[in-house]
């Protein structure tokens, strides 16, 4: 076997060495090196090399952007029953407009009430800022659907509706009617288990609906929304209220309303009211009512529990599967790695490289992730009557968590860099 | 320091032929200078000694091979003097670095000043031939983008793929790879190539076209080359060759039957 035939140079010129680049034509200008700083640099070319080795494998890429955003819409439908499930189960105490409650100590949630003496209210009246307190009824009634005759749980709100204590909105033009004996009005948001109320109020006007055993007429509907113990409500006059549970005493109530005069400081009152009134009334505002009511659900019972769990759950199988892709591009990929590494590229910069890729996973996860649960929260809010909504805080919190899921699986998969040996190259 | 004190630094060809750049060598400061570098592996009673005692010199802009058999070292070494393993015992001096218990760090960054050849290409295959060749820029903060592409460019124009600059390496021929890779390897004005059997994936005549323009581009820009190689249809581009034996550096009389083909 012979050598390979190579070329004899050109006759060197005199005074030259046969590769001086002035021979060759060659004579590479040395780059002027100015010692800018470019900081950005830095991030910004890993996060190329990064960005151009995902882009390379399209499956791969679509398999760990479709496991960003399983855990995405898995995250935002968790995150989004738990507080549809906290905002539904105070509906009732956030739908009612008063300045001041008083409440029995003892009440943990307000569909097991704790009854305090009907002559609180008119204690409360003693400090000259409150200009009316009325008492607030709530109890718990059959109704029978007006159209197939089925029965079902209705909660019943009684208080005197006249004196403008208190409101629930839709609720100020009923007042004249709900005046009438045997009149209630009917909240639009309850379930469709009750009858299709809005519309046959719309066909016939008002119409009579048995409940408690007593035929009661609907007048009008208010907006109140469905909770946990009651998914339809019904509002109604004191005097109505008694007529229908004729076994509740007048002078236990659940809830005292409070409307101040205009102008007075309602932190002030509320602190007057806690001086004067015995220790068998808790006095709140409306915030605090609302507060104590959810405490209840989020403290006393696993609801919240069970969906941060969910969430979790979620994350985790989440990071799993970006765990997997950036291991598997590191892995199928180490010996150009290592080929980098022999060039001089620092671990750390590789490792920024995979960092940025899990991250760049993390972006592009979260978009559609995001907007499919968007959509998600409509079709199943529509389905299930809970308020899902979608807001710029659970947003931007569940973006936080995808950032951090990605980034512990980019931290975890940064680890196989160093089987990239670049001795083992050769 | 001569590894073969009494021989002439250029070696001949196997047909006798006069060796290109039979010159002395630029002066200067020796790229490599090794001395009493001893190498093994294992540990305890598996402790394998691979080199023993090596001592060799690089001059500037001197081609020199490495040849043996398989087993004698020689990848060993050159993983030694391109800093990407750590030196156990001995000196080892490459761009003015002691490598003897230099720091990750040292290493690393003397690694930016060599230019490596692997048998395989290496090369990113979801990145151009442009691109790939520009990674070899992207360590020094100093360069834009702009002007690094423009030097990749002219790179691969050097080594005559001018026109494949947005190619990925599977749509280029072995030897362009292998080609790219010279590029690669040049791109950042290297002090010293290391090149470990850059012909054995190639065929007969890609093989001979990779040697040759990878000596032209050296010669041209005075940057020594220790190319490890196995095959006996590129001894003469060599300036001296270096035969190793059984982790020692042999006289060059029994290393002259090593590359009989």
């Amino acid at each position: 076997m012979t050598a390979y035939p190579l070329e004899a140079p050109a006759p060197p010129a005199p005074g030259l060495l046969p590769w001086a680049p002035e021979l060759t034509g060659d004579a590479p200008p040395p780059e002027s090196r100015a010692p800018r700083a470019r900081p950005g640099a830095a991030l910004l070319l890993p996060a190329r090399l990064a960005w151009r080795q995902l882009r390379a494998e399209r499956a791969r890429l679509f398999s760990a952007i479709a496991g960003v955003m399983f855990a995405c819409v898995l995250v935002f439908m968790q995150l989004g029953f738990r507080s549809a499930l906290f905002d539904s189960a105070t509906a009732l105490l956030s739908a009612m407009r008063a300045d001041i409650f008083l409440m029995h100590p003892l009440t943990t949630v307000s569909f097991k009430p704790e009854m305090l003496p009907r002559v609180r209210a008119s204690q409360a009246m003693a400090l000259p800022e409150v200009r009316a307190a009325v008492p607030v009824y709530l109890t718990q009634a059959t109704w029978r659907n007006p159209e197939d005759g089925t029965r079902r749980a209705v909660q019943l709100i009684g208080f005197d509706i006249e004196s403008g204590v208190m409101d629930f909105p839709g609720l100020a033009p009923l007042a004249e009617a709900l005046k009438r004996q045997d009149s209630m009005a009917f909240d639009l948001r309850s379930r469709p288990e009750f009858g299709p109320v809005p519309r046959l109020l719309a066909e016939r006007g008002p119409f009579e609906v048995q409940v408690a055993n007593r035929m009661m007429e609907v007048v009008g509907l208010v907006e109140i929304g469905p909770s946990f113990r009651a998914d339809g409500n019904v509002v109604m006059s004191e005097l109505n209220f008694r007529r229908v549970v004729k076994e509740r005493l007048p002078s236990q109530v659940d809830l005292v309303a409070i409307r101040l005069a205009p102008g007075a400081d309602r932190e002030a009152a509320v602190a007057r009211l806690r001086q004067i009134m015995p220790p068998d009334v808790m006095v709140l505002t409306q915030p605090q009512l609302v507060a104590h009511e959810r405490s209840y659900w989020e403290e006393a019972t696993p609801i919240g529990f069970i969906f941060m769990f969910g969430s979790i759950m979620g994350l985790i199988v989440g990071m799993v599967i970006v765990y997997q892709i950036l291991f598997s591009d590191i892995a199928s990929h180490l010996k150009e790695y290592a080929t980098l590494k022999a060039m001089g590229y620092s671990n750390l910069y590789l490792g920024r490289a995979v960092l940025s890729a899990a991250l760049i996973l993390a972006v592009l996860g979260f978009l559609p992730g995001f907007m499919l649960s968007a959509l998600l929260y409509d079709v199943v809010g529509k389905g299930t009557f809970l308020p899902l909504a979608m807001d710029t805080e659970r947003a931007l919190g569940v973006f936080a968590m995808i950032f951090t899921m990605c980034a512990a699986a980019g931290l975890l998969a940064m680890r196989k860099l160093r089987d990239a040996n670049p001795a083992d190259m050769f | 320091m001569d590894a073969l004190p009494g021989r002439p630094m250029h070696a001949s060809t196997p047909e006798g032929a006069p060796v290109i750049g039979r010159l002395p060598a630029p002066a200067g400061p020796a790229p490599v200078e090794i001395s009493g570098l001893s190498y093994a592996y294992g540990e305890g009673e598996l402790r394998r000694p691979v080199l023993r005692d090596i001592a060799l010199t690089v001059r500037p802009g001197e081609i020199v091979l490495l040849t043996g058999p398989s087993g004698s070292g020689k990848t060993t070494l050159l993983t030694l003097i391109g800093a990407l393993r750590a030196m156990q015992e001995g000196s080892c001096r490459v761009l003015g670095q002691e490598l003897m218990g230099a720091a990750e760090g040292e290493r690393v960054a003397l690694r930016r000043r060599i230019g490596f050849i692997f048998q395989q290409h290496n090369l990113l295959g979801f990145l151009t031939a442009q691109q790939n060749v520009a990674m070899a820029l992207e360590l020094d903060p100093a360069t834009t983008e702009a002007g690094r592409l423009a030097r990749a460019t002219a790179m691969l124009a050097a080594v005559g793929l001018g026109d494949r600059g947005g190619s990925r390496p599977d749509q280029l021929s072995g030897g362009q790879r292998q080609r790219v890779a010279v590029a690669r390897a040049l791109a950042g004005d290297p002090g010293l190539i290391l090149a470990d059997e850059p012909t054995a994936a190639l065929d007969r005549q890609s093989g001979g076209e990779v040697v040759r323009l990878l000596r032209d581009l050296a010669r041209r820009r005075g940057v020594p080359i220790l190319l490890v190689t196995h095959d006996p249809r590129i001894l003469d581009i060599a300036d001296r060759i270096i035969a190793m034996e059984d982790g020692r550096i042999v006289p060059m009389k029994e290393a002259g039957a090593v590359p009989s083909p």
